[in-house]
Formats: structure tokens, sequence, C-alpha cells
């Protein structure tokens, strides 16, 4: 095979994309926290184009139009034209707002962008801590005695029938809510299944010829596990990953929309789709656009998953020219 | 292999088992106890030892632990704080309600992917597999709280042919049995679909990977080879044993319906176990979290081993 599956592709593009966006964004966009006028400028639409009026006690206004009457200046805020202190006001500057306000007047884009990097890392830093805890019980559950084994695998078994969001809220109702606190409940609660799919391998490479040779060798049980059985984990391991990074992001994003994920005032793509949610007749695409962002990066993570396992296989299903 | 559903059904009664005790022990060994955490701060140290020792507070833990489980064994699972009632009276009347979404959200969760799955494994790889394979992963990939807003914007705002949420108006009770009847079903329209909706991916994805493994097989090219239709061969020769593992499958995604239905019944107000727990959650009502989240995990490892039973019966392989 030469090339690289097409979906592997459009995967790994959309997520270099994704991450170019949130690394970079917060270059050129606002400050995702800071509350401009809520009445001139909350719950504006996408592309919408503001006049932000600064006064001298660093407060200041927004409105759609301004004109100067012989009453003074105007300011059209909202849908009445108000009177503008016109001896105090510093600059009026026009101001864009890319994907519109939320109900403060915050900026929706750059709020998507830091959220996308909070939720992204917990999703991240969460699938790490899962993939280590599976890695090391599933090595030993493969590899080690029997007994231990049955006992593990009778765990885990019955781990992965958990409710996990009911679980999960049960858990954050009695723990204080921190970035930290996310992580670790996620991958706490997460490893089950990298722990089967490493103990499956581990007792397929349990059979081969050269395992009994490097085990015949004397070498110690660690070194067994990860110089010479976790080379041959690594592919399905790398599948299995990249589908769960998705789950763990789709998770935490359930969490954080329920308001027990991120705490405030650090945005998360959930809580922003929770705090759209409660204006959603007002402006439908407040939580539509953190669901957006939510859905393209599962959808990416899958895809990759779908291209590498495709790889992995080293087949095309049925010789399709796809 | 009856030995086995018996050692299934023994380790699914201990995962109940440490779910229980795990929520208790969370609860008991957080710092500030019970009095501290339903009562007001002002409280003086007089009634809040009363409050102690009315809870059993001031006793030690393995006595606690041992009581609470002889209770909750027993049916007995306390008083909830919040709603001032005995927990079993909220979650008896939460339970038929999640019920009946989690079934319907179930149903069209099966409809949906069946058609999807059916209509790509026809013709691999052509345009509609193509198209359908990228909307199932899209469905796959989609958040239940994006499928509500675009739902609820779309048949409850723009065009208000559904409620936006609650079971029933306040004046339904002076309905017949059919207009109640018809009032639930209208309100049951778009929780049930956002669970459909946000399913229908994984089964429909499911479903043609096995549908093609089966296409692969000998006996289908012999069907094939008789004149029977390919149509025909795809219902009913490979459908049959692709279905077969679906029945555990669905027994593990039970789970994720779930919680699914969770943010699902917290969107649309849907007076469900879900949104008594979160209610609960919120609230920080102790004896209400402990009974959801045991209750939940039954009903989940309960329906699981269920599905466990009903493959065994319906895959001759494993009898005998």
């Amino acid at each position: 095979m030469s090339k690289a599956p097409r979906r592997l592709r459009f995967g790994l593009t959309v997520v270099a994309l994704e991450l170019a966006v949130v690394v970079l964004g917060p270059l050129w966009l606002p400050d995702p926290n800071a509350i401009v006028d809520p009445r001139g400028a909350g719950l504006l639409p996408p592309l919408s184009r503001v006049l932000v009026v600064s006064l001298q006690d660093d407060t200041s206004l927004a409105g759609s139009e301004i004109a100067r009457t012989p009453d003074g200046l105007l300011l059209r805020r909202g849908s009445s034209w108000e009177k503008v202190p016109e001896n105090l006001v510093v600059s009026v500057k026009p101001r864009w707002y890319l994907l519109g306000s939320d109900a403060l007047g915050r900026d929706v884009a750059a709020r998507l962008v830091k959220a996308g990097q909070i939720s992204l890392s917990v999703g991240v830093l969460s699938l790490a801590l899962a993939v280590t805890l599976g890695t090391l019980v599933g090595m030993a559950a493969g590899l080690g005695p029997r007994f231990l084994d049955r006992v593990l695998m009778a765990f885990v078994d019955a781990a992965l029938a958990l409710p996990l969001l009911f679980v999960l809220l049960a858990a954050s109702a009695f723990l204080r809510p921190s970035l930290g606190t996310v992580v670790l409940m996620l991958g706490f609660f997460s490893w089950m299944g990298v722990a089967r799919l490493v103990r499956g391998q581990a007792l397929l490479c349990r059979e081969q010829p050269w395992f009994l040779a490097a085990k015949g060798l004397g070498l110690k049980p660690l070194r067994l596990a990860f110089v010479h059985v976790f080379p041959h984990v690594l592919t399905p391991l790398t599948t299995d990953a990249t589908l769960r990074l998705g789950d763990l992001i789709l998770l935490e994003a359930a969490l954080s929309f329920l308001g027990f994920g991120v705490p405030p005032p650090i945005p998360s793509w959930g809580s922003m789709a929770a705090e759209g949610f409660e204006v959603w007749r007002l402006a439908f695409w407040l939580p539509v656009f953190p669901g957006f962002a939510v859905a393209l990066s599962v959808l990416a993570f899958a895809t990759i998953a779908d291209g590498l396992g495709e790889l992995a296989r080293g087949e095309r299903l049925e010789g399709s020219p796809a | 292999m009856t030995a086995r559903l018996i050692r299934r059904l023994a380790a699914s009664i201990f995962v109940v088992w440490l779910v229980a005790s795990g929520t208790f022990f969370l609860v008991a060994l957080t710092p500030g106890d019970l009095a501290s955490k339903m009562g007001d701060p002002r409280i003086s140290p007089a009634a809040r030892q009363r409050l102690r020792e009315h809870f059993g507070l001031d006793r030690p833990i393995w006595q606690r632990y041992s009581s609470w489980l002889a209770h909750a064994v027993s049916g007995d699972l306390g008083d909830s704080f919040l709603f001032r009632r005995p927990v079993r009276e909220v979650l008896a009347q939460a339970l038929p309600n999640t019920a009946l979404l989690a079934c319907w959200g179930l149903f069209l969760e099966l409809a949906l992917g069946l058609a999807l799955g059916l209509v790509q494994a026809y013709k691999p790889h052509s345009f509609w597999d193509r198209l359908l394979s990228g909307l199932s992963l899209a469905a796959y990939a989609m958040p239940a709280f994006l499928v509500a807003a675009v739902l609820l914007w779309l048949l409850a705002y723009t065009f208000p042919v559904f409620p936006p949420s609650h079971m029933a108006e306040p004046q339904a009770l002076g309905l017949s049995f059919w207009g109640r009847l018809a009032e639930t079903a209208r309100h049951l329209a778009l929780p049930a679909l956002t669970v459909g909706l946000t399913g229908c991916g994984a089964v429909a994805r499911y479903l043609r990977g096995s549908l093609l493994d089966e296409k692969r097989q000998a006996y289908m090219l012999a069907a094939l080879a008789r004149g029977c239709s390919k149509r025909r061969a795809l219902l009913l020769h490979a459908l049959p044993n692709a279905l077969l593992p679906m029945i555990t499958v669905l027994g593990l995604s039970l789970p994720f319906l779930v919680s699914g239905s969770l943010v699902v019944e917290v969107i649309f107000s849907w007076p469900g176990m879900g949104q008594v727990f979160y209610a609960a959650v919120t609230a920080r009502d102790v004896p209400l979290i402990q009974a959801g989240t045991v209750l939940v995990t039954a009903a989940v490892v309960a329906g699981n081993w269920l599905a466990d039973v009903a493959y065994s019966w319906a895959d001759p392989r494993m009898r005998g």
C-alpha cells in the first residue's frame, strides 16, 4: 500500500486544522472573558458589527449605530436610541463578532477557541491516564497468573457495565470541582476497555514462539511485558485510543453541559452549550456552535481510528478503488 | 452454559454491591457530614447534634454501613432531603417515565440504525453507502445537546409541531385516557427522537460491518448461486446472522443509552430518573444520589445479564 487511506488523511487534516485554530486563534481573537455591554452587544448573531463607545470611567457602551443630533450624541442600544455623555467619550471603535456574542456580550468565537483548548486537553490528559492504567492492568491480567486474570477481568467486565454519566455525576457531587478532578475522574472510569484490549493482545503473544524464547532466556516480567509484548499491543492500542479520545470528549462535554465538568469561569464546549441553552429561543446558534465543535472533533478522531484500523488490516475491503 | 450465566449473575450482584458501597463511603469519608451538608450553616451546635443523632451519624462507620446496607436490601432507602418524601416513592414515580423514554428511544435507534446499515451494506462503496456512512458517523459524533438544540429550534420553535418540554400540559389532567395518551406521545416525540438520532449511528456502523462480514461467507455465495435475489439473500440470510451479535452489543450499549437519556431528560424536563438524579446531585441530596446510582446500576447490569441470557437462547451454538 503506497498511500494512507483517504479517511485517515481526512481525519488528520481536520485535527491539524482544529489544533492550528485552537493554538493560534487567540492571537487574533479578542479576550474570551471580556464582558461587553450586555444590552448593546448581547446575543448578537454571527457576523455582527457593533460600535463600542469607551468612556472615561473605563466602562464601555455598545450599540449598532451612532448619530449626532441637536440633542447630543445618540447611540442605538438594543432597540432604543440612548443619549451618550459626549464629554466622557474616549473613543468609538467598530468591532466584529465572527460567531456572534453570548448573553454577556462575550465573543463566541474567542470562547469557542479557548474552550477548545480546555476540552481537547482534558480529553488528551484523561486518555493518557486511561491508557496508562489500562495497559498496566491488561498486562498484569494477560501475562500474570491465571487467578489474577480472572479477578481483574471479572472486575473490568462489571465496571464496563456501569452507567458512566450517573456514576461520574454522583462522584462529582462530593468532590471539589476543578480541571484536575475532571481529568482524574474521566481517566479513572475509562481504563477498563483499554485493559481488556491489552489483555487480549498479551494472551495472543503468550502463545508465540518468540515469547517462549524470551521467557526461556529468563527475562524479568516487566521487561517481557514492556519491551517484548508492548510493541505488539501498540497498533491496536493506537486505534482504540483514538476512538476513545472521541468518546472522552463527548463524555466531558456531557459532564460540563450538566454543570459538573470544568468549573466556571473556564469555558468548555459543554458549559458553553449549557449557557446557550438558557436562551435558545433568542439565539438558537449558541448551543449549536459548541455542539458542532464537539461533533467535528469526535468525527475526526473516529475517521482517524477507522483509517488506522484499515491500515493495520492492510486491506481495502473488497478491493474497492477508494 | 447455565453455570456461566450463574457466574455472570453473581458478578453482577457483586458490582451492584461495589457501587452501593462506593457511594456510601464516598459520602461518609468526604469532609463535612450530612448534618452540615443538608443544613443551614447557622444551625446551633445543639440542633446539629440532634440531627447527627437522628441520622445516626454519631455511630462508628462500620455500624452505619451495615445498618444502611440492611435497610437498602430490605427496600428502605431513606428519605429524600430535596423532595421531603421517601426515596422509594420518588424513584418509583420517575422510573416508568424513564423506561418509556428509553424504550421508544431504543426503538427509534434500532429502526434508524437497521435501515441505515442495510442500505449501506446492500452495495458497499457505492454513492449511497458513502453518503449514509458519513451520516452515521456524524450521528455517532454528535453530542445529545446538539441534536436537541437543532430539533428544538426546528420542530418546537420555527415550526411548533411538538412541545419543547415536560410530559404533559397542566390542563391534560382533565383529558380522557386517549387524550392523555396523545398528549404524552406528543411530548415524547422530541426527547425520543434525540435519543434515537444520537444512538443510531453506532448501530448502523456496527450492522454494516457485521453484514459485510456475513456477505463474505460461503452460504451467501451458495444462496446467490441458487438464484436467490441479492435483496432476499441480504434480508433473509445475512441479516439474521448479523443481528445475533447485536444482542450483546445492545446489552453493552445500555449504559450509554441510560447515560444519554440523562442529558436528554434534563434538556427536555422529562420527569424521569435522569432529571431526579440531576436535581439530587445539584442539591447534594445524599440518600437520593445513593439510591439513584444503585438503582440505575442495577437496572443496567440486569439488562446486560438479560442480553447474555437472550444471546445464549438465540444462538444454537451456545446451547448444550
